[in-house]
């Protein structure tokens, strides 16, 4: 290295300057980008430090297993953790096979057709549109028309809508990654389309398309502005007993609780925090878990 | 450009084209090709990259018409039954002949088993019994049988390259094809693997007629009965492979098999 150097500086003493400079812009990007990753780390370890800090005192499987109360020593979140696995998993239900269909309508069958491209171009807008627009949108549609009341269905079927551009093209991403190669290989086997989506296109996706509803029921766990428009109650003392039940949720628990004045109730509110934190990172945990065995199995 | 007659013509012909003309969108890629597939045979389809050879025998099992824009025009007829014809199912005709690509492609998510029984699995035409003589036969068949029997459960795509072709070649053997169109199946492989799969055709052509797309002249002279020379899509030559190779008729053949070109 040394010599090297040595041997340029001998033929061209300018060249050794341009060298370093170019090292000093280097190492000044690679030091830009780790700032980039570590201050939202940063961020995000005080953020769940402080939460945890305030969280401490209420901590328990007391406060997981008890209903709202007035008084915030003996108010739990079991209504609200209840509400939000009941409203994941019918979100889950509603938008994974009409998302996927969606996708395998819209990559396999419909391209290039001009329905194909109108509905893309509608798919992108959605994915933008701000979640209490959802909310109006379920309340005007699952709340009034089709009658559903402020029920927990009508709260997932407001919640897939917002999801379901995440899941339309997260699949169709993961469609588009099978090799054109398998799909030839159905067809020269006298494979119909659909046998070959069917057995060898959507089990090559299947990873990708979980990847998809993960990030997007990470995204319908968390929400809370569509739920409070469709109407979802505030102070629950009771589980939801069907799919018609009036419900609440984490985030709307927590909601509450933060804008309570008394400090007790704020304490609670961290430790709904940290109980949305850990629910949201098994229910991850488990989708990972479930795309790494599908994983293992096809490579 | 006519068809050729060979010595071979008292063979029954398997496929018959007559003019078959093949565009992508507006760009014409095959010129009328009339040619003769006679049966059991080997038959090599040379000529240099984008001469419309691999088109060609896309358009024997309807694979062109599959890429958007693609057509074709023409007659072609398996046993005196014209495949474009409006009572024929592509579908069903694909299984009666079928085909082994360029690069391996075993189905990821499928065991060395599924693979081969995969053309089975996919068209719903599972038999009850006899499975495993399907899956034994096949492989067999592929050569390929004393190297996986005791990995049946493995991933296909773990076997090394040369063994994932033999693996499609048995999968597209399993489903008992008439016809096995192969779209040089061996440019991905290493010499020992090349190899393998000329003996392999060798002895799998007693049973099937095979239509063999090579960019090799080497092996085109080692594994065919006939060669069919192709240049920017016209049929030049369609002979016997000795005499393609030792005295062609015309001079563009001897130019190509001389290494003047392409």
């Amino acid at each position: 290295m040394m010599t090297r150097i040595a041997q340029q500086n001998a033929r061209d003493p300018g060249a050794s300057m341009q060298r370093t400079g170019g090292n000093i812009g280097e190492r000044a990007f690679v030091l830009c980008c780790l700032a980039a990753v570590v201050l939202p780390l940063l961020l995000l370890a005080v953020l769940i430090g402080d939460v945890l800090l305030d969280a401490a005192g209420r901590m328990s499987w007391d406060f997981i297993t008890s209903y709202p109360s007035r008084r915030a020593e003996r108010a739990g979140i079991l209504p609200a953790l209840v509400g939000s696995l009941l409203l994941v998993a019918l979100t889950a239900l509603l938008a994974l096979p009409v998302g996927v269909g969606a996708a395998i309508y819209l990559e396999e069958y419909g391209k290039r057709s001009k329905l194909a491209e109108l509905i893309e171009i509608n798919i992108a807008n959605l994915a933008g549109v701000p979640s209490v627009i959802y909310g109006l949108l379920g309340l005007g549609l699952f709340v009034r028309s089709l009658g559903l009341g402020r029920s927990v269905l009508a709260g997932a079927a407001t919640l897939s809508l917002l999801v379901l551009p995440i899941v339309i093209l997260s699949s169709r991403e993961a469609l588009r990654t099978v090799p054109h190669a398998l799909r030839e290989a159905c067809y020269a086997l006298g494979s119909t389309r659909w046998q070959a989506i069917r057995r060898v296109v959507l089990p090559t996706a299947l990873p990708g398309i979980l990847t998809g509803a993960i990030l997007s029921l990470s995204r319908a766990i968390g929400e809370t502005a569509p739920l409070i428009v469709v109407g979802a109650l505030t102070y629950v003392t009771f589980l939801p007993d069907g799919l018609d039940a009036p419900f609440t949720a984490l985030p709307i628990q927590i909601f509450n609780w933060v804008s309570r004045p008394q400090h007790e109730f704020l304490v609670n509110a961290a430790a709904g925090i940290v109980v949305l934190l850990v629910t949201m990172l098994l229910l991850n945990a488990l989708a990972i878990v479930l795309r790494n065995r599908l994983q293992k199995r096809s490579t | 450009m006519v068809a050729v007659d060979t010595d071979l013509s008292d063979a029954p012909a398997k496929f018959v084209t007559r003019d078959v003309f093949a565009w992508f969108g507006d760009k014409r890629v095959l010129h009328g090709v009339s040619l003769d597939i006679a049966a059991n045979r080997a038959i090599a389809i040379i000529g240099p990259s984008g001469c419309g050879k691999s088109t060609f025998i896309r358009c024997l099992n309807r694979m062109h018409e599959l890429v958007p824009g693609a057509r074709v025009e023409g007659q072609i007829r398996l046993d005196g039954i014209d495949v474009y014809g409006s009572g024929v199912d592509p579908v069903r005709l694909r299984r009666r002949v079928g085909m082994v690509f360029q690069k391996p492609n075993p189905f990821p998510s499928m065991s060395v088993r599924e693979n081969v029984l995969a053309g089975l699995r996919l068209t719903g035409s599972v038999p009850r019994a006899g499975l495993d003589e399907t899956l034994e036969k096949a492989l067999i068949q592929a050569a390929l049988w004393e190297e996986v029997k005791d990995r049946l459960g493995d991933p296909g795509v773990g076997l090394s390259g040369g063994q994932q072709q033999r693996l499609c070649i048995a999968r597209a053997l399993a489903v008992d094809p008439d016809v096995l169109l192969m779209d040089e199946p061996c440019s991905a492989l290493d010499p020992i693997a090349t190899a393998k799969i000329e003996d392999l055709i060798h002895t799998l052509k007693r049973s099937y007629t095979i239509v063999i797309v090579t960019h090799s002249m080497q092996q085109a002279a080692r594994v065919s009965d006939q060669t069919a020379f192709f240049l920017s899509g016209d049929l030049i030559e369609f002979d016997a492979t000795n005499r393609i190779f030792t005295s062609p008729r015309d001079s563009r053949t001897e130019d190509y098999i001389t290494g003047k070109f392409g």
